[in-house]
């Protein structure tokens, strides 16, 4: 049996398939949202929401509420930065678009990308889709602080 | 615009058929027209459990919902507004306690709104996060 890694190995150190899945599943909100990890490589990442009843924004639709999105989005940006093997602190600001209502009762996949790391900052671009990463829900672009940066 | 309801009444509806703001466990309270969110700490809300700290995701959501909570408020239609974008700043952690917001609306355009919201714990003059957004306003039926 393998043996889960601890949370502080999840945030700090080099990122493998089992940290990372850890860092998606293991932390109280991203559980209660019933997040699952999906993939990480090269300073990517991505975590898919499975649709819940209980996650809805708007009843008549049966969407997934866009608050559920912004999480989706800030978390799987954190989880590209980690998988540039650098280790963020916090959000500083985010920045989300909603192109288009996702599909009723569907799932929702988010991938980043964490395209520039300084030695302070990391920048990420995010997209969050329900099926066609060409036909996304939803854009994002972040910056994070990152630890160790002084920030 | 079903304008013969109360504010309040507008707000309760909003809050009650909304599934994700019973998953936050969000609350508000008026005072006046002026409105109050509130988001009582719960473990479930925490994204960071070393330092420990609210998830960003959950300030940012909790401030889009006041934003649309407000506008249900003011506009009072039957369904709610539609985010187009929002823009979050963060400023301090979010610690493990409850958060308040205040929504403040720009404007109020017929098809488009333009509302700022800060969210702050301890203090109100040391807001933890900030959004901007824009929302569609809904097409009545």
């Amino acid at each position: 049996m393998v043996k889960p890694p601890d949370f502080i190995a999840a945030m700090t150190g080099s990122l493998d398939e089992e940290a990372a899945r850890h860092m998606v599943t293991r932390t109280p909100q991203t559980q209660a949202l019933g997040f699952q990890f999906v993939s990480i490589s090269e300073a990517r990442g991505a975590i898919r929401v499975p649709w819940r009843a209980d996650l809805v924004g708007d009843p008549e639709t049966g969407v997934i509420a866009s608050g559920v999105v912004t999480t989706l989005l800030d978390h799987v940006c954190g989880l590209s930065i980690r998988a540039a093997n650098a280790v963020p602190q916090g959000t500083l600001d985010l920045r989300i678009d909603y192109m288009r209502p996702a599909r009723p009762q569907a799932d929702l996949v988010a991938d980043g990308h964490c395209y520039k790391l300084t030695r302070t900052i990391a920048f990420v671009r995010a997209l969050a889709h329900d099926g066609d990463p060409d036909d996304p829900v939803a854009t994002a672009q972040a910056a994070f602080a990152l630890i160790g940066g002084g920030a | 615009m079903s304008l013969e309801t109360t504010p309040a009444e507008r707000l309760a509806a909003f809050l009650a058929r909304t599934p994700y703001i019973a998953f936050l466990g969000m609350r508000a309270e008026l005072a006046g027209d002026e409105m109050t969110a509130i988001l009582p700490f719960s473990p479930h809300l925490i994204g960071n459990t070393l330092l420990p700290a609210l998830h960003g995701g959950v300030l940012g959501a909790f401030m889009e919902m006041t934003a649309l909570a407000q506008l249900a408020v003011i506009t009072g239609g039957p369904r709610p507004a539609k985010t187009i974008d929002v823009t979050i700043d963060y400023l301090r952690p979010g610690r493990p306690m409850d958060t308040y917001a205040r929504a403040e609306i720009k404007k109020a355009g017929r098809r488009i709104s333009s509302v700022h919201v800060e969210a702050w714990q301890e203090a109100r003059a040391k807001p933890v996060a900030a959004i901007r957004g824009h929302f569609q306003t809904p097409t009545e039926g």
